[in-house]
């Protein structure tokens, strides 16, 4: 039983680290766009047109890295057409939001057909587990660059939303127009700039799927991830380090039904399965309405009014 | 948004046209130019990619209009859509995105497939049982969606984020029961719940062969619409969705309206459910899964959340599913075609939100409506 | 708005085309029939998996004289399919209907059958009964688990002979995969086990790649599936390092270390006869299923990953399943205990179309 555990454990530990970073970044991309007060729902049309692009260009080029860039300009096309029709008066984003999903899904199966059957070369992981001697261990710890990047780039922002200049301007502006007005801000500009480079990340999301876990591209391959890192950034309560760790606990929470059934327990595994939406929905309805979350809501968010 | 009462009498003496006909003239076209937009830049895609935007538009047709056969089957595949396009309107006049109406649908299909099990082995009368059917179907669809609903207002839970997990679990929960304890063992490799029987089926509308959905889908719309636009529920629901603070501090009692918008929603979404159990599939089983109720969010946001509107989109759409086929068969087009094309009508009608009240051409004088 | 009109014209303009196509007592054989062949596919049809095998099959009638292919993708199995199968019908003439997934049969192919008497239906799946379904309809089907049942005979001598499996569904076909791999593997290796993972859902790539490590850190040596799309699958487990047997169609080139061979239909064997059978004016066969014994199967060429021993042994068995011999047989208890065979069954045997167990030997629950 102690082994069982063991095994379970080191699963989700596994798991935790590999499905973790598209998460990671789509909720990054997302924490961006809405602290500029700002939602943008549509950013799992991102992630499919990125994981898309990575893949085709992956392909094309024979490098994966230039995979990744491309999948970022993508997003970051996506993003900033989004960013750009919420300017106009009367224009809801979360509508936006969905319009894009349905748009940029629909591009990438679109344009993606030729790119099912090929294999493009992937990104490599960094073996951080070796010395353990234990190859689940071993296994667990491979670890690709991009989940670091995104950890930095989590810490980076927190620090940056605090300390910079650009951190205050897009924090004021999500909090309050007015006072940004006032403060000679121009709105739009920083929101369009925020959704714009929100989508960015949120692409190079989905070229982690597509080039390095599960590593393929075709149709079913986000299944909502993109979806749920938007609900994850509601529950991390706007914090990018937060993020992070809630974007680990759904991939361990995604890595838990498989891994039970792997010591033998079969029984429910649709609940099982179901348990990040589940899970998500109770962190929900348990932190929202406290008074510490209304004060990290960003006061603009059409999403909290 | 009283745009559709178009007063066509009332010609005042030199004002030019009323101004119940300028909104009429704006709520019409204002989509319908969106729409023209939206196949304007499809077509330009097509030439891009070397295909022939004529030849597309005219299998449009002929696969959605062009014979009896066509609009059949355009009416049949309306049919979950104009019910799933309210689910997503009702809540939205009340200021609520709620995009669970794919789970209310699977859950209200599924317990109704459940609750027919002990019926139809008891011989119970056929009207009773579909009566039995339907209206579990309806308080599921309705309790589901509800509660969310209630989540929002009385703990502020994001309603968008919610309803989609919900709809998650309600499919998480179907699956459940139809692999498990519900499943037919007859039904070797498709997992479903014990047929109802053909007895028991739910028939064509006499003369054609569109099932009784579709004419229930019409009549609700209708329904809902006066709801909507005639009742003091609906003036309520809609100022709420105006202006919380003003609707609060006028003392309307906004966590019910919330509520029952979006229980109004849930059974809209679960009767679809029903039909697609009674006259399609005799049963539940994963394919009630099949995206209606993502497709009504474009259909309600296409009909601009009017629930008159949704009628005629919800058929639109219909066809374009209906052509989509041809367009496979007849131009070696991927699938993903028609997405592309929703996807950029969507786009482009979400841009056209902004000319409402902004176009000289419908304003009278300098009164544009908020909506 | 009633259909009468348009049917009686419809049936005039391919009446021809039907009546030779459908089983009169009085058909006159002709030279030539056209075949317009109308194939609805429920996922995209390049999905390296179960609609990629009957597309790749479907492309090889297109060059033959007097075949029309129409063909749709990604048509869920809702009235949509038999929508879909109606426009083609309607609008294509489509004399010739191939529905190829499971779920498309009832009601949808039964009833249309039923509606348009002149078509012929061939559904992929043995589910067309003489007694209730119209005989214009009819079934065709490749029993794949005697493909499995060799993927395990050689799995068991690439390995030490502790496989997984990743599969989607408890449904029959999937569990009779299960059982015959590890019915094979023991044929070679009497402690040979198999451990499944469901993952619920025909495709779902990341749950799939889970699936597989789980596998793989619980010891698993040789990797195989039952999913729509086996692609992530074998890529995930030649990753890992261990061996793979694919599934549905070739998968070799994605595994070029650890592959051994794989299971996979040949659907062209039964495209090629209806196509023939019509364009002689004969009509196809109601029921058409087989396996190794009338050409309907074939492993993948033996990979890397496959053991000289391995190859001769899959060889042989393959070779015994030409000549019938049968996978279940004698006295098999599931792994609850309960026995549930009890004698030799034919490989075609309704009783094994019904399996709801895992023999003793695999881990796992189908509950």
């Amino acid at each position: 039983m102690d082994n069982a555990l063991v095994t379970v454990l080191i699963a989700m530990l596994g798991g935790a680290i590999r499905v973790s970073t598209p998460f990671m970044f789509v909720a990054l991309g997302e924490t961006l766009t809405e602290k500029s007060g700002r939602i943008n729902l549509g950013l799992e049309g991102n992630l499919v047109l990125g994981a898309m692009v990575a893949y085709a260009v992956s392909y094309l080029s024979g490098n994966a890295w230039l995979g990744v860039l491309a999948a970022g300009g993508s997003g970051l096309c996506l993003g900033a057409l989004h960013g750009y029709i919420c300017k106009l008066p009367r224009v809801n984003d979360i509508a936006v939001g969905i319009a894009m999903m349905s748009f940029g899904t629909g591009l990438a199966f679109f344009f993606g057909k030729p790119f099912i059957q090929p294999s493009a070369p992937r990104l490599d992981a960094i073996p951080l587990g070796d010395w353990t001697g234990n190859p689940a261990l071993a296994q667990a710890l491979q670890v690709n660059p991009l989940f670091f990047v995104g950890i930095a780039l989590a810490v980076f922002m927190f620090w940056a939303f605090r300390n910079t200049r650009w951190g205050l301007i897009v924090r004021m502006t999500g909090d309050s127009a007015a006072s940004a007005k006032a403060m000679g801000v121009s709105v739009d500009l920083v929101r369009f700039l925020a959704t714009a480079a929100g989508g960015f990340l949120a692409g190079i999301g989905g070229a982690f799927l597509s080039l390095y876990y599960p590593g393929s591209w075709n149709q079913g391959l986000s299944s909502g991830q993109g979806l749920m890192a938007v609900a994850l950034v509601i529950f991390a309560r706007w914090d990018p380090i937060k993020c992070i760790f809630a974007a680990l606990l759904f991939g361990a929470a995604g890595a838990l039904g498989p891994s039970l059934q792997s010591i033998g327990i079969s029984q429910g595994y649709y609940f099982f399965n179901a348990a990040p939406y589940i899970l998500t929905l109770i962190i929900m309805i348990i932190s929202a309405g406290s008074k510490a979350s209304a004060r990290d809501v960003p006061g603009e968010l059409s999403i909290t009014k | 948004m009283t745009a559709e009462t178009a007063d066509s009498t009332a010609i005042p003496a030199k004002a030019g046209p009323s101004l119940g006909l300028l909104r009429l003239a704006e709520a019409v076209s204002i989509p319908v130019g969106a729409l023209l937009v939206s196949a304007v830049l499809f077509a330009l895609f097509l030439l891009a990619i070397g295909k022939d935007p004529i030849q597309f538009y005219q299998l449009i047709w002929t696969g959605g209009f062009g014979s009896s056969f066509s609009i059949q089957n355009s009416l049949q595949r309306a049919a979950p859509l104009i019910l799933t396009g309210l689910a997503f309107a009702i809540p939205a006049r009340i200021g609520l995105t709620m995009i669970g109406g794919e789970g209310a649908l699977v859950l209200g299909g599924f317990s109704a497939a459940a609750i027919a099990i002990p019926l139809v082995s008891n011989a119970v009368p056929v009207p009773l049982t579909l009566f039995v059917m339907a209206l579990t179907a309806v308080v599921s669809g309705g309790l589901w969606v509800g509660f969310t609903g209630w989540l929002k207002y009385a703990r502020g839970v994001n309603e968008t984020i919610a309803s989609l997990l919900m709809s998650y679990i309600a499919i998480a929960i179907m699956n459940f029961f139809v692999e498990g304890a519900l499943r037919d063992p007859a039904s070797a490799n498709k997992p479903s719940t014990m047929p109802i029987g053909d007895a028991y089926r739910v028939g064509a509308i006499p003369g054609t062969e569109v099932h009784w959905g579709f004419a229930a889908g019409v009549v609700l719309a209708l329904l809902l619409w006066v709801l909507m636009s005639r009742t003091t529920f609906g003036f309520a629901a809609r100022m709420t969705g105006g202006n919380l603070r003003a609707a609060r501090a006028q003392g309307l009692p906004v966590g019910w309206l919330m509520v029952v918008c979006c229980a109004i929603a849930g059974a809209c979404a679960g009767l679809a459910g029903f039909f697609e159990v009674a006259a399609i599939h005799g049963q539940a089983n994963a394919s009630l899964v099949a995206g209606y109720g993502f497709t009504g969010i474009l259909v309600a946001f296409l009909a601009r959340q009017n629930p008159l509107a949704v009628i005629p989109v919800a058929i639109l759409f219909g066809a374009l599913a209906a052509a989509g086929g041809v367009i496979q068969r007849r131009m070696g087009m991927p699938d993903a075609t028609i997405l592309v094309l929703q996807g950029m009508m969507f786009v482009v009608l979400l841009v056209s939100e902004t000319f409402y009240g902004r176009l000289k051409l419908f304003q009278p004088r300098a009164t544009g409506e908020r909506t | 708005m009633t259909l009468t009109a348009i049917s009686r014209r419809r049936l005039l303009k391919v009446g021809a085309a039907g009546l030779a196509a459908s089983a009169l007592p009085f058909g006159i054989a002709r030279a030539q029939t056209n075949v317009v062949l109308g194939i609805v596919y429920v996922g995209p049809k390049d999905d390296f998996g179960w609609n990629q095998a009957h597309a790749v099959s479907v492309e090889s009638l297109k060059a033959l004289p007097g075949i029309t292919v129409v063909e749709e993708e990604n048509v869920p199995e809702t009235d949509a399919v038999s929508k879909s199968m109606e426009s083609m019908i309607n609008l294509d003439g489509a004399n010739l209907i191939l529905a190829t997934s499971f779920g498309y049969y009832n009601p949808f192919v039964v009833e249309l059958a039923k509606k348009y008497p002149d078509v012929t239906f061939r559904h992929a799946a043995p589910l067309w009964n003489k007694d209730k379904d119209p005989a214009n309809a009819g079934s065709y089907f490749p029993y794949l688990n005697q493909a499995h049942y060799v993927n395990g005979v050689a799995a068991g001598l690439s390995s030490g002979g502790k496989i997984g499996f990743v599969a989607a569904k408890p449904i029959p076909s999937v569990l009779s995969n299960i059982n015959s791999v590890l019915l094979g593997a023991r044929s070679v290796n009497p402690n040979a086990t198999v451990q499944v993972i469901f993952t619920g859902e025909w495709s779902l790539p990341v749950r799939e790649a889970e699936a597989t490590n789980a596998l793989v850190d619980a010891g698993c040596e040789v990797i195989t599936c039952h999913v729509d799309s086996p692609k992530v699958v074998i890529e995930t487990a030649e990753g890992r390092g261990v061996k793979t047997a694919g599934h549905n169609a070739s998968q070799a080139p994605l595994a070029p270390k650890g592959f051994i061979t794989g299971a996979e239909y040949k659907w062209e064997t039964i495209y090629k006869s209806y196509a023939d059978d019509i364009a002689a004016g004969k009509t196809p066969p109601n029921f058409l299923v087989g396996g190794y014994n009338n050409d309907m199967l074939r492993n993948t060429p033996y990979g890397a990953g496959a053991t000289p021993e391995a190859i001769a042994a899959a060889d042989a068995a393959i070779a015994a399943l030409v000549a019938g011999a049968p996978i279940y047989k004698g006295t098999l208890k599931d792994n609850a205990g309960n026995v549930v065979v009890d004698k030799d069954y034919d490989n075609y045997d309704p009783y094994l179309d019904g399996m709801n167990w895992l023999l003793e030997g695999v881990q796992g629950s189908i509950t």
